[in-house]
């Protein structure tokens, strides 16, 4: 699951002047005909480190994202939800190994990856430092938060970069079974007894405002970068893909008989699209620089897996083997 | 079938379907903390199946009268759980979950063969099914014991230790049931004791491929009491975080 906001906090494009000018219009002219862009070929410098950060993000997201859903498999209620979410748990971590396994081509290991993670160097969806309290917490990321990691990753899926697309194209797939499973769930919270209709409730008026931030800033605030959507890096914009969002699932959530907490959520009728309270992007970027509620216990929980499991991924390396470049 | 014979086939089931939902929890335990994403991967797998095993003998129990699976899976006591205690103890490290897998899934994968020879023709066809399962959990297992076996002084010591502190309670897989003789006498299954030898030339000879030391058998005493009901302080506590959900309103459909 992955929101895809956090990627772009502005790149400088400097290197660019120092690309060769007949290879650069060359790779421009392959994108802009729609070819896919494959490990082996030229690429510029700054498309590999935008591809690398975009990607690895992507992988974070996908393991990190398992932590709080993860919690809720041992307390799953019955054999039928218990069954079905450790299957889409073990799918979000199946996302992560292919994520890696994409980024890798572009030349950083996955060790480098998980190592930039725990260090906190690199980022991960905003979302998941926020604490799952409640059953219903984890109802409303099955559903809503995975319905809102699609809207972003189809578009992505369309991208310039072919290992990425088809790593989403798999993705894309799986994840629409767990939207699937989480409205399954959702509808049996709404249409039961009223402790389950108040427990889902109480989830949507703590997630809305992380689900608003997780699309990304307003685009009128983000640094908007012609180059990366040139080059099929960024496919849409983060209002664009918050709108949709807003479109789909909006009329649903009304519709099962709950609320929103945001009196001025309401489609205009005038511009088509969605206006709604500006969200507190201050309290966004205090979360992304390790302020939220749970940044400290993700990255801690990380940091004991891989410390703990340090002695196995010794005793697999063999001093003879040497590196291989990922199928992907 | 007469009573007595149909209440030793339901121990029979429980135990078994016991040692798979306790397990299969535990598995999944490992999701989002595996030593690599691939055996996160695998241990969920495994869970899944396990659970899903559960299930389908719960469902089989019902047939025969008993309440239905999530009930008795979410609503029973420790004390009314007749798993075996290896299968409840918490995963700890890698190397204590590997060596419970291993030991633990040996058993099973020899105890479905079995099965598929059972005079109840139901758990026969499930037993089948399983079994193919199953084949899976032990490659797994032989090619991780295999390979971190013969590894690192440090992955060998880890095992060593696991797999002596782990065959006490391995052992207690095989404790009868109270009504073992009526279960082999119906053809229901083969019994404990044919169990535990045919596990026992399996486990060394994977052992044997490995740098780890083979367990002196004689001065290994075994750890019993989880098919009367009898656990470690370890499973309630499993059990209240399970049910944790399910109790805010049993009646209630989630």
């Amino acid at each position: 699951m992955y929101g895809g906001g956090n990627t772009f906090e502005g790149i400088k494009t400097d290197s660019l002047a120092q690309e060769d000018p007949i290879k650069l219009a060359e790779f421009e002219a392959r994108i802009a005909r729609g070819e896919k862009i494959e490990p082996a070929d030229w690429m510029p410098a700054l498309y590999r480190k935008q591809l690398i950060r975009m990607i690895e993000q992507h992988a974070h997201s996908e393991i990190i994202g398992a932590l709080p859903e993860g919690t809720w498999i041992t307390r799953a209620p019955g054999f039928k939800r218990k069954l079905a979410l450790m299957a889409k748990v073990q799918d979000e971590v199946g996302h992560a190994q292919l994520l890696y396994s994409a980024a890798e081509t572009l030349g950083k290991t996955r060790e480098e990856m998980i190592h930039d993670l725990i260090t906190g160097k690199s980022k991960y969806s905003n979302i998941f430092n926020y604490p799952a309290f409640t059953w219903a917490d984890a109802c409303f990321i099955s559903w809503l938060v995975d319905a809102g990691a699609i809207v972003n990753q189809l578009a992505n899926a369309k991208g310039s970069y072919g290992p990425y697309c088809r790593a989403l194209d798999r993705i894309c797939a799986e994840e629409s079974f767990h939207l699937k499973y989480g409205h399954h769930c959702v509808i049996f919270l709404a249409t039961g007894t009223q402790k389950q209709r108040d427990m889902f409730q109480e989830a949507i008026n703590r997630w809305w405002a992380p689900m608003m931030h997780f699309f990304g800033p307003a685009d009128k605030i983000s640094a908007h970068t012609q180059v990366l959507m040139n080059w099929k890096v960024k496919m849409a914009t983060n209002d664009d893909t918050r709108n949709q969002f807003l479109d789909m699932y909006v009329p649903k959530i009304w519709e099962l008989g709950f609320t929103i907490p945001d009196p001025a959520l309401k489609k205009n009728t005038d511009t088509g699209r969605w206006d709604y309270t500006e969200p507190d992007w201050e309290e966004f970027k205090r979360v992304i620089n390790g302020g939220g509620p749970c940044n400290e216990e993700r990255l801690a929980v990380r940091r004991i897996a891989e410390e703990r499991g340090k002695w196995v991924r010794e005793a697999l390396r063999s001093p003879k083997a040497s590196y291989v470049m990922p199928l992907a | 079938m007469s009573e007595e014979q149909a209440i030793a086939l339901k121990e029979l089931l429980y135990k078994i379907a016991d040692d798979q939902l306790i397990l299969g929890h535990r598995n999944s335990e490992w999701t989002g903390f595996g030593p690599l994403l691939e055996e996160d991967i695998a241990f969920s797998s495994m869970a899944q199946d396990k659970i899903g095993q559960s299930y389908a003998l719960y469902q089989m129990l019902h047939h025969a009268g008993e309440q239905a699976p999530d009930t008795v899976a979410f609503m029973r006591h420790a004390d009314q759980f007749h798993n075996c205690v290896l299968v409840e103890l918490p995963n700890g490290e890698y190397d204590f979950s590997l060596i419970r897998h291993f030991l633990f899934d040996t058993a099973e994968a020899l105890r479905f063969d079995m099965l598929t020879r059972s005079s109840f023709e139901p758990l026969a066809d499930l037993a089948k099914k399983i079994k193919g399962e199953l084949r899976y959990h032990t490659l797994h297992a032989n090619t991780w014991i295999k390979q971190l076996g013969n590894a690192t002084p440090e992955s060998i010591a880890r095992l060593q230790t696991s797999l002596n502190y782990a065959l006490p309670y391995a052992l207690g897989i095989f404790e009868p049931s109270p009504n073992e003789n009526i279960i082999m006498d119906a053809g229901f299954f083969q019994g404990e004791a044919s169990l535990q030898a045919e596990w026992q030339s399996r486990v060394i000879s994977i052992l044997e491929q490995t740098q780890l030391n083979l367990p002196d058998w004689k001065t290994v005493t075994p750890i019993l009491g989880g098919r009367i009901g009898k656990h470690s302080q370890h499973l309630q506590p499993l059990l209240d975080e399970m049910s944790e959900v399910f109790k805010i309103d049993p009646t209630a459909e989630w």
